[in-house]
């Protein structure tokens, strides 16, 4: 297991080193540059100022001198600059979106393996049900909605019409001054709709592999033998069944990890939520390449890391991958 | 939307989004008619669909990071209501006969927001950062029209300039940054940035990355302490979201697309809660020929195409009647527009024989026009995220089809769109937009030496008599001579039809009826905000 796990860890640095490659070449072949985008179309600008500002991001500097530079910066941990006109620190401008993302996605994360997980065993042992049918026509309207609509109707709905719900954004202006559980209260009051909004969608896909996982299970011998035995139904499934039935969902989980970080932009941008998604958008288009760089970098990080951590999962889940 | 933003052609002055030209302003009536005195206290919440980039306005180039600085900057000069340049922290000035000299006797016991006195050294700051070429601003550019500057004293600056430059006085509009918190320091970095220091009526209280910036009341404001205590940007990048925040009563200042105007706030319950107003807009969406393409040389082509195309019914397709027909580069209402410019009306018969009379006159068997065997087509070009401009070549498409003209549509990103294709002059018709600043200059974009990659006269107009003209209006701070050099311009790009003006889209601004004292003018809204209020039983924040 060590020497497995070793050698894992080591294969990571040529693929870092690849990805980042990768990554860098291609946002560079993408046409325009951040230059481009700040000072084009304004008669204001002259072309010497263009040529100034490129020399001063150091874009006047051949591809792979830029690679270095940046690769030389990484290394200490330092991703650099934005390019934008706030020049901030690129760990600042992440480490500022990163929490809201990560907190939303993890609850939704739950949320979808808490509901997927009962539909995906209740649809498989009511096979060809009622109870199945509609449980399927129900996820996968919220696989086919298309998120936009449902959120903006969603938020007629309880925000406009009923006024239950707050419509967009994080906090209530002036929510400063509440005390701690009126605060929570009321961020948890804004995070109703995006948080139902997200999970609806990957319904879907979460539970079928679940009902599939399930009735492959079902069909097994030794759920032929345990009933035989005359355990009952609560406990072959629960018991016996399920754990087997949850190993795909492991890889599936692993997946997610990656995912954690990347936020939607349709999604931020509807609910106001200033995450990851709205960042790395609005960095690609303006081609600020030390943003687009660094949420790519720790991105494809945390993937190798997910990867990894499903592996493990795998090997102390299943014999036969431990010793094999 | 978010591309549009970046159709940036603003002086620093004009910084609010509610500046626009004089002519109509119409309002729809009051509402909470019955009007309480004053008060001090609430809050205005303005939605805002980008984020600020920096508080440092000469680094910014996004209208987002103005319209917030606007607020917590002032300028030497500034546009009144009527579209005038007056004083703003300086209490007036002098230009010498010649044009060439310009002294400003700035105000005296104006305070930074950290108590530090305004005095000349912040003025002669700020012009020496804006003009170091290691400061990444896109405004450098009028200053460096400049010969000599110097104060004279604490609160006088005298500004000297090789020939009369008239875009001058208003280019000291630009914000003025404090020397007292930012000489000898990398701007960049500077910490400024993020908190800024000004002398306006708003100091800098928070700023929430991604969710909003709080500003607060300026109590010691040399116009007076405003009366509203707090104004607030909210971030909400998406428009139907902003809208709905509205109806909530999460925003109470907006802009509302043509059809939210047109159809979805005219109910009873909205106008009693909100005023809606509507002036034309600083800008205008034009069809842009490139010159240097066979097609497009030859006059009769370009008044062919003029002819086939209804504007009315883009005004009425795309804005729902929300703006007006664009007849050259000066919007209506301004000083420098000129009224007996005849335009090419809509009129498919006139098209044809035009097009006939360029040798434009068989038609093959799709119906589309050929000469020498070639058929009459083209691609328009436009930017993407955008819906107005592409409902708008969707039409013109459809019209041109009936004149025999196959027109196809291309949509491409913005990055791409300026560097594969503007840049490198391979496109040949573009559909985009100017904004305009309030002085009628328009070189950059006419002027034949503009013409090279990444210059603004990207389709390659040449015209002698303009170049002369342009340079002419330039130069002198006589308006009546500068009106007669625009208004010549305007005649000859009226038959020269370079481009085909569209239309000038109506800005229509909406405000919480709670918010009392907004006074609509030839600049918008925005010239008075200082003077708005809440009354003391109608506060909310």
């Amino acid at each position: 297991m060590t020497t497995y796990l070793a050698k894992r860890i080591i294969m990571l640095i040529p693929l870092m080193i690849g990805i980042s490659l990768i990554s860098f070449s291609v946002i560079h072949l993408a046409p325009g540059e951040p230059v481009e985008m700040q000072v084009a179309m304004n008669p204001k600008v002259s072309k010497e100022s263009r040529e100034r500002l490129r020399k001063l991001y150091g874009l006047d500097k051949p591809l792979h001198e830029q690679y270095f530079s940046w690769v030389g910066k990484l290394a200490r941990f330092d991703l650099g600059r934005s390019f934008s006109s706030d020049s901030r620190p690129v760990v600042e401008k992440i480490k500022e979106r990163l929490p809201v993302t990560l907190s939303l996605n993890i609850i939704a994360l739950l949320l979808e393996f808490g509901l997927a997980i009962p539909i995906g065993i209740m649809a498989a042992t009511h096979r060809d049900s009622w109870l199945d049918k509609g449980l399927t026509i129900f996820v996968f309207i919220g696989f086919a909605v298309p998120t936009f609509w449902l959120a903006l109707l969603l938020m007629y709905f309880f925000g406009v019409k009923l006024n239950w719900l707050p419509i967009s954004g994080l906090h209530t202006l002036g929510s400063e001054s509440y005390g701690t559980l009126h605060y929570l209260w009321d961020m948890a009051k804004h995070l109703v709709m995006p948080i139902m909004v997200a999970s609806f969608g990957s319904l879907a896909g979460l539970s079928r592999y679940m009902r599939s996982s399930m009735l492959n299970v079902i069909g097994q011998d030794y759920i032929t033998t345990a009933r035989a035995k005359g355990l009952s139904e609560r406990v072959v499934i629960y018991k016996h069944a399920l754990r087997n039935a949850l190993l795909p969902l492991i890889t599936l989980l692993g997946f997610s990890i990656p995912g954690l970080i990347g936020g939607s932009v349709i999604f931020e941008s509807i609910y106001s939520i200033p995450g990851m998604g709205q960042l790395f958008y609005q960095s690609v288009m303006s081609r600020d390449y030390p943003v687009v760089m660094g949420i790519l970098v720790i991105g494809a990080f945390l993937t190798l890391i997910g990867n990894l951590i499903a592996d493990v999962c795998y090997a102390v889940a299943d014999p036969r991958i431990r010793h094999g | 939307m978010s591309a549009a933003r970046w159709f940036m052609l603003l002086h620093l002055c004009s910084v609010l989004f509610l500046v626009a030209c004089s002519q109509p302003v119409t309002q729809q009536k009051p509402a909470g008619a019955k009007d309480s005195k004053p008060a001090y206290g609430d809050a205005i919440v303005e939605g805002t669909i980008g984020e600020a980039s920096t508080l440092i306005p000469i680094l910014a180039s996004d209208s987002a990071s103005h319209a917030v600085a606007g607020q917590i900057y002032n300028g030497l000069v500034k546009y009144d209501k009527n579209l005038n340049i007056v004083g703003d922290l300086a209490e007036s000035y002098d230009i010498s006969a010649d044009g060439l000299t310009i002294v400003f006797h700035l105000r005296h016991g104006v305070k930074w927001h950290d108590g530090a006195p305004f005095t000349s050294r912040d003025v002669l700051y700020t012009y020496r950062v804006v003009i170091d070429p290691k400061t990444p601003t896109a405004y450098a550019e009028d200053f460096k029209q400049v010969k000599s500057i110097s104060a004279l004293g604490a609160y006088t600056v005298k500004v000297t300039y090789a020939t009369p430059f008239a875009p001058a006085l208003a280019s000291w509009g630009m914000n003025i940054l404090p020397a007292h918190l930012l000489e000898g320091q990398d701007i960049t970095k500077s910490p400024l940035t993020r908190k800024p220091v000004g002398t306006g009526p708003y100091r800098f209280k928070e700023w929430i990355a991604g969710q909003k910036i709080v500003l607060e009341s300026n109590h010691d404001y040399f116009e007076g302490r405003p009366w509203i205590d707090r104004y607030i940007y909210r971030i909400i990048p998406d428009t139907s979201t902003m809208y709905m925040e509205m109806k909530a009563g999460g925003v109470d200042l907006m802009s509302l697309t043509p059809v939210q105007y047109a159809r979805q706030t005219t109910t009873e319950r909205f106008t009693s809660r909100f005023n809606k107003y509507r002036y034309p807009s600083s800008g205008y969406l034009y069809m842009g020929y490139n010159l240097r393409h066979p097609l497009f040389t030859d006059q009769r082509v370009r008044q062919a195409l003029t002819a086939a195309i209804d504007k009315d019914e883009l005004i009425h397709g795309v804005l729902f009647g929300m703006g007006q027909k664009a007849h050259g580069p000066i919007v209506p209402g301004r000083w420098a527009y000129n009224p007996n410019v005849k335009d090419i009306a809509y009129d498919p018969k006139v098209a044809s024989r035009l097009l006939a009379e360029a040798g434009w006159k068989e038609k093959n068997s799709d119906g589309i026009l050929v000469r020498d065997g070639k058929p009459f087509r083209f691609t328009i070009l436009t930017n993407q995220g955008n819906q107005q401009r592409l409902l708008t070549a969707q039409i013109v498409q459809q019209r041109l089809r009936f004149v025999g003209i196959d027109v196809k549509i291309r949509i491409v990103e913005w990055a791409t769109f300026l560097k594969e294709f503007i840049d490198k002059g391979n496109f040949e018709v573009v559909l985009l937009a100017w904004n305009i600043s309030q002085d009628p200059d328009m070189y950059d974009i006419w002027h034949s030496s503009k013409t090279n990659p990444g210059e603004l006269n990207f389709i390659g107009y040449k015209n002698s008599e303009v170049d002369r003209l342009l340079v002419e209006g330039r130069s002198t701070f006589d308006i009546e001579k500068r009106k007669r050099a625009y208004f010549r311009i305007q005649e000859i790009l009226a038959i020269d039809q370079p481009y085909t003006f569209l239309y000038v889209p109506d800005a229509l601004p909406v405000v919480s009826a709670r918010i009392r004292g907004v006074e609509p003018a030839p600049a918008g809204i925005g010239h008075n905000q200082i003077k708005w209020y809440v009354p003391k039983d109608e506060q909310v924040y």
